[in-house]
């Protein structure tokens, strides 16, 4: 008995220090691996696994299934995460931070590179075997880190205006408006008619979430002022970067975006737009699927989104192809993400899921134009957009934006006084 | 095994033993405490065994996360190295500047989360009691379709607390059934005084019922015996309340409101998901660090979530000090205030004897 006891507990202790040397080994071994990504050699060939976001359209298997019936002994496995980014976002970042290989190929969120990048999560990719020449310039650009690729660019997004056609015929206006102040002008006589009563005129994603800075970001860039520079440096106290928040704060306070619009996410304004109570609507692609459905089919459109002295520029959505640095069979991981990534790929994702596809040619084919009549105005869209702030710290740019560009349309600050507050608190998260 | 054998033993001889015993014989004593020492020593033994897997169990989930949340926050942020534009593999030492920092010019986030905590705390808590408690009133009374009343108060005990934010976001929509009741359009989910208060009417919906169900079971130990005496002695329904019922439901009703004041304290998922991450009326100290970890600063992350938990421990022992909360439940707290009632109803009597 005695012996039993003592042999269990000298066991369990035994067991308890290797745990404990297994974890401090584990959490202390980072600063070795800090090697540049540049010299990565895609080696190994085999299983790898591909992680992304849920799938809803049922369209990633499919792709998946074709690769792995052309590779039989290197087999893809399909990772789902959650359907919200940041819990993506965090489970693809615990994965890195334990250095662990089960995710291979990663379905990164364009405003994710950067601090991917930076953290040496992803590796480095050779740029001559991407077929980028033939993508849209700014979605490519939403791959790379200090002007070296890091990603695959897979799918883009943008926003476009969408409007009520037949409320504009009927005010005597035939084409969608190019600029804000046409935009006003257009709305003010839609406004005159009975049957927009109650209407507003316009509305965005304006609730305190990432939706304000994508908003915010095209406002700013509308008016030709930036939130970042092309070096990555905040210069957001600029008058033009005034004239884009000011755009929005007062049309917030002279009702022309309705104040219920503050709490609208995307679902709320494309609610708001079917069911009759909006002339004017920035949203994304997706809306156009949906809103045939409602009861505005065939009576709205969509157009590039409006600026301020000429159409304006919409930020980037979309996901990249990035490559784990800590997995395994790299020579396999790249082949796939090539044909991932390939046109033949976005073509099937465009067709079965309605997913923007990088390669500039797709936008322009006949058959596809017909099935999503919205294209050529989203190519538009892409080809004028701007990148979101392209930093390592996204995170902290994004809450400083959404802080600073939230009081200003909330009028609890003036959005001169905003945007120098955004301007100080940019520069100290860019600066770490 | 025949250690353990050993105290039975022992007590089956002792009888025997002491009938033979003269005064002044030593002996049996002597074997007695003998045995006695040999038996605490196996058991003693024994218990470790049979404890040492908990402790184990409770080393690797509670103490070591605990350790080495304190050593990481100790650690800073990892910098940028501005030649590379790679991030620094080791993350610095800065000591207790996590802590410290709460003083300087970047607390005031901190101190905003903290306060909103103690104030959805305080009040949440505080209204939950009240509505906890007449709600079991209403439980333990004695009627018709009492069964249906009390699996009614239950239900939204029951329902998870993400989705019971996200059903109230809904009622909270600009357009939703709140504003549609009021009359009146508020935008429930936007910074101001109004989005605490929907936190407020959420959580308390939520777990008024929590406290109901703890009061209910401390309603039923009371003896009817002790309302008959008072009523004999006409004593009113709210003396009844107020010198019985109050005192003797006390015990489970403290460790009650504990349980709440310890969740309120952490609380994270219903403001999150009700009104939305990094509103500033509505972030407590669980979104802070959730925050700071998500944005890759597992040092301040660990250094505010340490701050909580020794604002959590404090509270506790508060309550086990000072109010004298039985959470180990050895009757303690029960014996105390079944003393007290005794004094109280004897007072009573005595008040009314006189009157």
């Amino acid at each position: 008995m005695k012996t039993r006891t003592t042999r269990a507990l000298q066991c369990s202790a035994t067991l308890v220090a290797a745990g404990l040397l297994v974890t401090a080994c584990g959490s202390s071994g980072g600063s070795g691996s800090g090697e540049p990504a540049a010299s990565t050699s895609f080696q190994g060939r085999g299983p790898i696994t591909y992680v992304a976001g849920k799938d809803t359209s049922g369209v990633v298997p499919k792709v998946i299934d074709r690769w792995n019936t052309l590779h039989p002994k290197e087999k893809v496995t399909f990772i789902q995460l959650p359907t919200d980014a940041d819990s993506q976002r965090q489970q693809m970042i615990q994965n890195a931070e334990t250095k662990s290989d089960a995710y291979t190929v990663l379905s990164l969120d364009v405003v994710w590179t950067s601090e991917f990048a930076a953290h040496q999560w992803i590796d480095r990719l050779p740029e001559k075997q991407f077929p980028l020449q033939n993508m849209l310039k700014p979605v490519v650009e939403t791959a790379k880190y200090r002007g070296n690729l890091y990603a695959a660019p897979a799918s883009s997004d943008g926003g476009v205006l969408y409007y009520r056609t037949d409320l504009l015929k009927k005010a005597g206006v035939t084409k969608p408006p190019a600029t804000w102040s046409e935009m006003t002008a257009d709305c003010a006589k839609v406004k005159k008619l009975p049957e927009a009563e109650g209407m507003s005129c316009y509305a965005g994603q304006f609730q305190k979430y990432e939706g304000l800075t994508v908003n915010f970001a095209e406002a700013v860039n509308s008016a030709g002022g930036v939130v970042t520079d092309a070096n990555g440096k905040p210069d957001v106290d600029t008058p033009e970067a005034q004239k884009g928040l000011d755009f929005l704060a007062g049309s917030f306070k002279d009702g022309a975006i309705p104040k219920e619009a503050i709490t609208y996410q995307e679902e709320d304004g494309r609610q708001a737009f079917q069911s009759g109570k909006l002339i004017f609507l920035r949203n994304w692609p997706y809306v156009y699927a949906l809103a045939e459905k409602s009861k505005v089919a065939g009576r709205f459109a969509a157009a590039p989104l409006p600026g301020l002295s000429g159409p304006g520029s919409s930020s980037l959505g979309g996901h990249n192809l990035a490559l784990s640095s800590f997995a395994r069979n790299k020579a396999t991981a790249l082949d796939f993400m090539k044909f991932f990534s390939s046109e033949d790929s976005a073509s099937t994702f465009l067709k079965d899921a309605s997913l923007a596809p990088p390669y500039a040619d797709l936008y322009d084919d006949a058959s596809l134009v017909k099935q999503y009549p919205y294209l050529p105005v989203l190519k538009q869209s892409i080809l004028r957009a701007v990148p979101r702030p392209r930093v390592v710290q996204y995170g902290d740019v994004t809450s400083a934006i959404q802080q600073e560009a939230y009081a200003a349309l909330t009028g609890s600050k003036s959005s001169a006084q905003a945007l120098k507050d955004l301007q100080s608190e940019l520069q100290k998260s860019t600066a770490q | 095994m025949a250690d353990i054998k050993t105290p039975p033993g022992t007590a089956v001889d002792e009888p025997g033993r002491a009938a033979d015993r003269r005064p002044g014989q030593p002996f049996p004593e002597a074997g007695l405490r003998r045995t006695r020492t040999r038996a605490t020593a196996g058991s003693g033994r024994m218990a470790t065994l049979l404890v040492s897997p908990t402790l184990l169990v409770l080393s690797v989930v509670v103490l070591y996360p605990t350790i080495m949340a304190l050593k990481e926050s100790l650690y800073g942020t990892k910098g940028l190295d501005p030649k590379t534009g790679f991030i620094r593999t080791t993350e610095p030492f800065v000591g207790l500047r996590n802590y410290t920092g709460i003083f300087g010019a970047a607390g005031d986030r901190f101190w905003n989360a903290f306060w909103n905590t103690t104030f959805f705390t305080v009040v949440t808590v505080g209204l939950e009691t009240l509505i906890g408690v007449a709600m079991a009133l209403i439980m333990h009374k004695a009627f018709r379709g009492r069964a249906l009343v009390r699996a009614g108060i239950l239900v939204p005990w029951a329902v998870p607390t993400a989705i019971s934010a996200l059903l109230w976001r809904w009622i909270f929509n600009s357009n939703g059934i709140a504003n549609a009741v009021i009359g009146h359009q508020i935008l429930w989910t936007t910074e101001g005084f109004h989005a605490k208060v929907a936190v407020i009417i959420a959580e308390v919906w939520k777990t008024a019922p929590f406290i109901g169900l703890l009061v209910l079971a401390g309603l039923q130990v009371i003896p009817k015996e002790v309302y008959e005496a008072a009523r004999i002695d006409g004593a009113s329904a709210l003396g009844q309340f107020w010198h019985i019922t109050l005192p003797l439901v006390k015990p489970a009703l403290l460790v009650a409101v504990l349980f709440r004041c310890l969740d309120a304290l952490r609380m994270f998922d219903l403001p999150y998901i009700l009104v939305g991450a990094q509103k500033n009326s509505v972030e407590t100290l669980s979104m802070l660090a959730q925050n700071e970890a998500s944005n890759v600063r597992f040092g301040p992350a660990s250094a505010y979530a340490v701050l909580l938990f020794l604002y959590v421990l404090l509270i506790a022992l508060a309550f086990v000090r000072v109010l004298g909360a039985d959470l180990v439940g050895d009757g303690g707290a029960t014996g105390r205030s079944a003393g007290r009632r005794r004094r109280r109803i004897t007072a009573l009597r005595r008040a009314e004897v006189t009157a």
